[in-house]
């Protein structure tokens, strides 16, 4: 590590601030290790028989397995698309292993019946499964490596009609309501990522929030690739029924590998007559390393449909991890005078690739949007926004208004900016602006001056600059973002 | 179906005649075009530059060309008086592609400097021609490749290092037809010397609205170091005209380049513009408006790249879209890791005058740099109706009133035309555009619209 920042001091700029930057940016992953739990991986390769192998081990339905067969059909037509301003080495599909379960023995029913060793990857995680998480007041669905292992507080949540589990017993257990959600809102042709997803996805969470019912605690799930060449294909069903609130994060961690993991992920949320729901993100998988070895490839469709009126969707997301991401949180706003917001803090950093940002598509009258997109890049990593904005001919009197910012911490880096914005419709007003810069160097002498180090005058400048977003997510979930930008980028001078 | 193919083979069938009726210099790119076309297609909706325009579906009607040079008989001086009061212009035509200048033309340029056609350019100055001819537009881009591969003839001005055009020089572009498609493959090539000042006037007409046109027009600029150029170019097509036109500027140290961009009447136009800031201290504005009526569609597409440091560039484009018109624009700001402290601003307005009428706008920035400052701005929105009630309230009419209102969203563009004398004749214009329905240049459109215009100007 020591040798590295040698090798990366620039000759000119040896100062101080320069060291903090090298050090903390080219910093090592410190969630990088790999549990031995027995995992149960079928073999490597994408075909219809190993669908069905995937469907007969979860023990699916019929209905289930012809839609992953018909997705898998409509995939084989589909070529890998290029518009992303990324640099994608190829990748195999037939090299990943599409299913790869931890053993289980007879399903546990508390927690000390759980694996010990996976509880304490979880522990190590900083995730407080137990009571901790308890004491917190949430409920956790831990997703590691496709199948979920546990699922907390749902008898507490069942006492108020809240379905909260994983999405194989969501199958088993409310077929109907699984079928009448399952693709409505992200159909498996709507792109290469969401028909391979709906075509091998293992597992996932599913949500139903009844009628008038507000969720009273913090759904969460924690997502984390385990073993070695196993992509991973989840899906997250989440459906707030007419009045319903329900408030969910997502967090992952994903342990150091040196080939490169694929994540294949979909999000859809159904959002009825007003009801709200948060959807926050913290992102941390496994980057690679300095040189860009290894790292997850991060290709995720989440989108909502706020079908119902005065409906209202939030996205907010932390990203800080994925050698590759390439993800837009999306809203349709069908419901008369619903609301769509989008609050996103991207850092990249080594030879990281982001291409993220949303798409916010009116359909409804008087429907309303909001776009905060906050870029960091540092390191040789690129960083872009990408955000479509579309108003269609039906829809009057909608508003939108974009952000997007972009913070440059090295001269090697990226940041860039691609704003769509299509308006059918002359009662439309949208507004978009961005801006580039670095930190400028009269603020950090104006910090410097006050006797305040210049790691923490950066670090304090950089929060400042993701405030904005941070603040939008739920409290428990800001104070464990705001270590991990922390971590990731605190000492940075331009 | 690959629209491409009818032109390709054109060219082979072709190709003796057209290599014989051009110059060395110009014939000298066609292998190289034909072979960055071959096997490709024209660029369709589905790539990701093309997003809004349909390149192929453009180019899909069968035009002719005027491949045996036939001079179609054009009065141009009787049928065209661009004149714009308070400006004495040098003036030339061209007629399609071929180019016409007015009597003794040559005779008052300043010393050295050139204001001809390209192809008895190659002849006269074949050096500067063949150095600067296809140097600064990339083959690859497969508009300038079709263009290079069936261009014959086009406009080429030279200004010699330290030298200044006083006066400015004004192109009128016209297209006459006695079939009722045609196509036209145009090259311009404007050479600045170290240090040269020139301001520069061109606009599209078509000679009716009845025959359906297609201009290819090619433009390249090389600025060398300090060298000025004030750019105005102006459209006034009929509905029935495609338009892909592509301009590529190289500006060399210290070099200004400021162009506007105007459309008021057009069919379907796709403008390219790219600007290439090679040398330190560069300054750059590219100004455009659009006003959009019918089913017109207009696509702007422009992309600055920085890099060199310290260069300043701004691009402001404002659009009014009426009707089932559709506008897009497509901007971008490149700034590579060799272009610190550089300025880059972009902004984009865009006014929906009917429910009908389409906006879709991409401005991008792509920044390898930490050390700029950059920005860019896109609206799409309605005349205010606070403003307009006010003024209403004082009793002016509500069409005067937002005639007014929009003719004040376009005014920072008029502004930004570096041409005195220009701007007072585009506010008219503009003006007459928002009165009524069609082409207004006073006394040009020929015989069609004679009729419609006043003779205020003459």
């Amino acid at each position: 590590m020591n040798n590295d920042k040698e090798k990366n001091k620039p000759e000119n700029k040896g100062d101080e601030s320069r060291e903090i930057i090298d050090d903390v940016t080219g910093g090592e992953y410190k969630y990088g290790f790999t549990t031995d739990i027995d995992t149960d991986i079928i073999p490597t390769g994408l075909n219809e028989d190993v669908i069905r192998l995937i469907s007969t081990k979860k023990g699916e339905p019929e209905w289930l397995l012809d839609f992953r067969l018909k997705a898998y059909r409509h995939w084989l037509t589909l070529e890998m698309p290029k518009w992303a301003h990324l640099d994608i080495p190829p990748i195999d599909y037939q090299a990943i292993s599409y299913y790869a379960a931890p053993r289980k023995k007879e399903g546990p029913k508390s927690l000390d019946e759980v694996d010990p060793q996976l509880l304490d990857t979880f522990n190590r995680l900083g995730i407080p499964l137990q009571e901790q998480k308890a004491l917190a007041g949430m409920a956790v669905d831990a997703v590691m490596d496709s199948v979920s292992v546990k699922t907390t507080h749902r008898e507490k949540l069942a006492e108020l009609g809240i379905i909260f589990c994983s999405f194989s017993e969501a199958v088993k257990d409310y077929p109907d309501l699984v079928r009448r959600y399952l693709g409505s809102v992200v159909s498996y042709r709507d792109n290469f990522f969401a028909a391979l997803n709906s075509a091998v996805f293992s597992d996932g969470s599913f949500v139903y929030i009844p009628k008038g019912v507000r969720c009273p605690m913090e759904l969460s799930t924690y997502f984390r690739i385990n073993a070695s060449g196993t992509g991973q294909f989840e899906r997250t069903l989440i459906v707030a029924d007419d009045d319903a609130y329900v408030s969910y994060l997502e967090g992952c961690t994903a342990p150091m590998r040196d080939e490169n993991q694929l994540h294949a992920a979909i999000v859809e949320i159904v959002v009825e007559d007003r009801a709200e729901v948060k959807y926050s993100t913290v992102q941390n998988w496994y980057a690679g390393d300095k040189d860009g070895k290894g790292g997850v490839y991060n290709f995720v469709t989440k989108r909502g449909l706020c079908r119902g009126d005065y409906s209202k969707l939030s996205w907010t997301q932390v990203e800080t991890g994925s050698a590759i991401t390439w993800k837009y949180p999306s809203c349709v706003l069908a419901g008369e005078g619903s609301v769509g917001e989008f609050y996103s803090v991207a850092v990249t950093r080594n030879r990281q690739q982001a291409d993220t940002g949303t798409k916010m598509i009116h359909t409804g009258r008087r429907t309303r949007s909001t776009i905060v997109s906050k870029g960091i890049s540092a390191g040789h990593s690129q960083n872009s926004y990408r955000g479509l904005v579309k108003i269609a001919p039906k829809a009057d009197g909608c508003r939108n208004y974009t952000q997007c910012d972009s913070l440059l911490l090295s001269s090697t880096c990226g940041a860039h900016t691609f704003p769509y914005i299509d308006v059918m419709n002359d009662t439309a007003i949208v507004e978009h602006e961005a801006t580039t810069s670095k930190i400028s160097e009269e603020q950090l002498f104006y910090c410097n001056q006050r006797g305040i180090p210049t790691e923490e005058a950066v670090a304090l400048i950089v929060n400042g600059y993701a405030k904005e977003v941070m603040n939008k997510l739920p409290m428990e979930f800001a104070v464990e973002a705001q270590k991990l930008l922390q971590i990731t980028l605190e000492g940075s001078v331009g | 179906m690959n629209s491409l193919q009818q032109y390709l083979d054109l060219y082979r069938e072709n190709a003796r005649l057209i290599d014989s009726n051009s110059a060395d210099a110009l014939n000298r790119l066609r292998p190289g075009a034909l072979n960055a076309l071959q096997g490709k297609s024209l660029p369709t909706k589905a790539s990701e530059d093309y997003e809004r325009t349909s390149i192929a579906d453009m180019m899909t009607p069968d035009f002719g060309l005027n491949i045996g040079r036939v001079d179609i008989p054009v009065d141009v001086t009787a049928s065209f008086r661009c004149n714009v009061p308070n400006m004495s212009t040098l003036l030339a035509f061209t007629v399609n592609d071929i180019f016409k200048p007015t009597q003794h033309l040559a005779d008052r340029l300043p010393d050295g400097v050139r204001f001809m056609s390209l192809k008895k350019a190659a002849s006269e100055m074949p050096d500067i021609v063949a150095r600067h001819y296809g140097s600064a537009s990339p083959i690859e881009d497969p508009l300038v490749a079709l263009n290079s591969l069936l261009v014959q003839d086009g406009v080429f001005i030279y200004v010699p290092d330290g030298v200044t055009v006083s006066r400015p020089l004004q192109l009128v572009n016209i297209f006459n037809a006695t079939i009722p498609a045609l196509a036209a493959m145009r090259r311009v090539l404007i050479v600045l010397g170290k240090g040269a000042r020139c301001q520069f006037l061109t606009c599209d007409h078509t000679q009716d609205a009845v025959n359906s046109y297609l201009s290819s027009q090619v433009t390249e600029i090389i600025l060398g170091e300090g060298a000025s150029l004030d750019y105005c170019e102006i459209e006034e097509s009929s509905a029935m005209t495609s338009r892909a036109a592509s301009l590529y500027v190289e500006q060399s140290a210290a070099s200004r380049f400021s162009s506007t961009t105007v459309t008021l009447t057009c069919g379907n136009t796709r403008n390219n513009m790219t600007v290439n800031l090679n040398g330190e201290g560069c300054i750059t504005y590219l100004g455009g408006m659009a006003v959009n009526s019918d089913k017109r569609h207009i696509d702007n597409c422009t992309r600055v790249n920085h890099n060199a440091p310290r260069c300043k560039s701004d691009q402001k484009f404002k659009y009014v879209l009426d009707d089932e018109s559709t506008g897009a624009f497509e901007g971008t700001i490149l700034v590579t890791g060799d272009a610190p402290f550089t300025e880059a601003y972009q902004s984009n307005r865009n006014i929906l005058a009917s429910p009908v009428a389409k906006m879709h706008t991409k401005p991008q920035l792509l920044i390898y740099n930490d050390d700029v400052k950059c920005s860019h701005g896109a609206t799409t929105g309605q005349l205010d109706n606070e403003a307009l009630f006010y003024m209403r309230t004082r009793g002016i009419p509500e069409k005067e009133a937002r005639t007014m209102l929009m003719q004040a969203f376009m005014s920072d563009i008029i502004e930004g035309v570096s041409i005195e004398g220009l701007r007072d004749r585009l506010r008219h214009l503009v003006e007459m555009r928002f009165h009524g329905t069609d082409s207004f240049c006073e006394n040009c459109g020929g015989n069609i619209r004679r009729e419609q215009c006043n003779n205020d100007s003459l």
